[in-house]
This record gives structure tokens, C-alpha cells and sequence, in this order.
């Protein structure tokens, strides 16, 4: 049997999406709204996915407190009330797309000491979500 | 292959307390939830059959039987219960997510006769669950319910 143990995070920010290596048109033509040059937000939900034996002690894959704090450290504080493409220095190059955006969380957790980070998954609206699990056949 | 997915919800009360460690390191692991009286949830649980459908009936398994088999497995044992008390395969056990999840899937494995059990999900609370398979499912390389003393939780 095989278990893995998922907690919801919550953060709010704010991005616009722009490709440098687009034109003003295709930029426009590309991504609609969300090329307002002044950005726009979101309350994005993520869920993160750890697997590992469940120690006989606690009954617990990882402590919720060390991923609490783990996750807060690494993504929530960071990220929260922030203009992603200013501020999350990943995004000055890369557009923030959800997809992106779940990425940059993954490999920000992939570190996790307590448990394996199994996936990634990122709700921007709640009818969109974006999940990544690393690439295979990679380290994690 | 079909993947069919019947919810369920049940409320019960657990306490966490390990009685290998002293009270301050039973309040340090545990915080809230080694509050001596127990506190509870409304527990979901999310059971997922994989299976091809049977061309006589087009079901995978009748809802009916599974709603009977999570009825007779879960909720009888499970529902308005302390679990630390009134659930003899938890003695012992800290009855986190992670070991109800899996003491659900052993009840439920073996009368699931059609199909097999893909999936058990279970939510403590919308933000907090935890996802059992078995070996041949699963998506990742956990390998299972077992003590590893080099891992560490919090202590």
C-alpha cells in the first residue's frame, strides 16, 4: 500500500501575462485580458502532495507543523500579496502562468527533509488547475 | 478501464497520544491534538473502483453493492465513534489520516470483488487528506506502513 498525504494552501497575487519574445499583437492576440499592462489577481489554492512510510510513533507520514512551516517559508510568504512578475525574481524572465507558477512551487519544495514531494497542484480560478510531479526519471 | 469514485461521510472523534513518549513530548508532536478529551472531525471518504464495465449491465459494480459494503466496513464501525476507543484494528495506533486511510483500505479490499480498489481517499478536513493505493496503483514510490526509525518526525 502506498500513501500519500495532501494539504491545501491558499495565497493572493497578482501577475500579467507578457511574452518578451512576442509582439504587442501576439502578446495581445495570445493571452486576451490577462496582457493588461497593469496585471491582475488571483486566490491561488495549492496542494501539495508528500509520501514516505508512516512512522509507528506518530502515525504520521510528516509532521503537518514542519510542512506547515516548510510550505509557508518557501512559497506562502514569498508569494502572498505580491506582483509575481516583479517580485518573485524566477518571473522577471519566465512568464507566470499557472503552469509556471506550479513548477517554481515544486522545485521550491522539492527539498522537503521530512517526506518526497510526490506533485504540485495549482488552482488559479476554481474551474483551472495545473499539476506537476517533476519531470521523470529526475532526482527528486 | 473505468474508475468509479462513490463519497461517503462519517464524524468521529481521536485523540493523539503516544504512551512511549513523556506528556511534554506528546503536547510537543502532537500540539492540539493531544488534548486529552478528543476532539473531532467530519471525515469524507472518497472510494474509487477500477474496472471494465460488465456489457450485460454496463456497470463496473453495482453502486449498491459498494454503498452497502462502505455502510457494513465504514460507517458502522467508524460513524459517532471515538476512534482510539471503538475501533479494534486502530488499537495501538495513532489514528492519524494516514492510519484510518489505511485501516479503511484493509477493510474494504477484500470485499470489493468487482473491479479492484484503486483509490482511498480520505479528508480529515477539506485542506487535509490522504490518498491509500495499492502497490500496483500508485503513482509514487512510497513503500507503505512501515516504522523506519531514521525518519525522524518532528522530534
Amino acid at each position: 500500500m502506498k500513501i500519500h498525504l495532501t494539504r491545501r494552501y491558499r495565497f493572493a497575487a497578482s501577475h500579467r501575462l507578457h511574452s518578451a519574445q512576442l509582439d504587442e499583437e501576439e502578446n495581445k492576440r495570445v493571452y486576451g485580458k490577462c496582457n493588461n499592462p497593469y496585471g491582475h489577481g488571483h486566490n491561488y489554492v495549492v496542494e501539495v502532495a508528500v509520501s514516505g512510510p508512516v512512522d509507528p510513533a506518530t502515525g504520521m507520514i510528516a509532521n503537518l507543523s514542519d510542512l506547515d512551516a516548510f510550505v509557508d517559508r518557501e512559497v506562502i510568504e514569498p508569494f502572498d500579496h505580491t506582483y509575481l512578475n516583479e517580485q518573485i525574481s524566477e518571473f522577471s524572465e519566465r512568464v507566470p502562468t499557472t503552469e509556471n507558477i506550479c513548477i517554481e512551487i515544486f522545485n521550491r519544495l522539492r527539498e522537503f527533509p521530512n517526506a518526497k514531494l510526490e506533485r504540485v497542484r495549482v488552482e488559479e480560478t476554481s474551474l483551472n488547475s495545473f499539476e506537476y510531479m517533476g519531470e521523470p526519471g529526475s532526482n527528486r | 478501464m473505468i474508475y468509479l469514485t462513490r463519497k461517503i461521510e462519517f464524524s468521529a472523534s481521536h485523540l493523539y497520544h503516544n504512551p512511549a513518549f513523556s506528556a511534554e513530548e506528546n503536547r510537543r508532536v502532537f500540539g492540539k491534538c493531544n488534548n486529552p478529551h478528543g476532539h473531532g472531525h467530519n471525515y469524507v471518504l472518497e472510494v474509487t473502483v477500477a474496472g471494465e464495465p460488465d456489457p450485460a449491465t454496463g456497470m463496473v459494480l453495482d453502486l449498491k453493492e459498494l454503498k452497502d459494503i462502505l455502510q457494513r466496513e465504514v460507517t458502522d464501525s467508524m460513524d459517532h465513534r471515538f476512534l482510539n476507543y471503538e475501533v479494534p484494528e486502530l488499537a495501538g495506533q495513532i489514528p492519524t489520516c494516514e492510519n484510518i486511510a489505511a485501516v479503511i483500505w484493509r477493510f474494504l479490499e477484500p470485499k470489493i470483488t468487482r473491479g479492484n480498489l484503486h483509490r482511498v481517499r480520505l479528508y480529515e478536513t477539506p485542506d487535509l487528506f490522504v490518498d491509500c493505493y495499492g502497490e500496483s496503483n500508485g503513482t509514487g514510490t512510497a513503500p507503505g506502513v512501515r516504522g523506519d526509525e531514521s525518519r525522524g518526525v518532528s522530534r
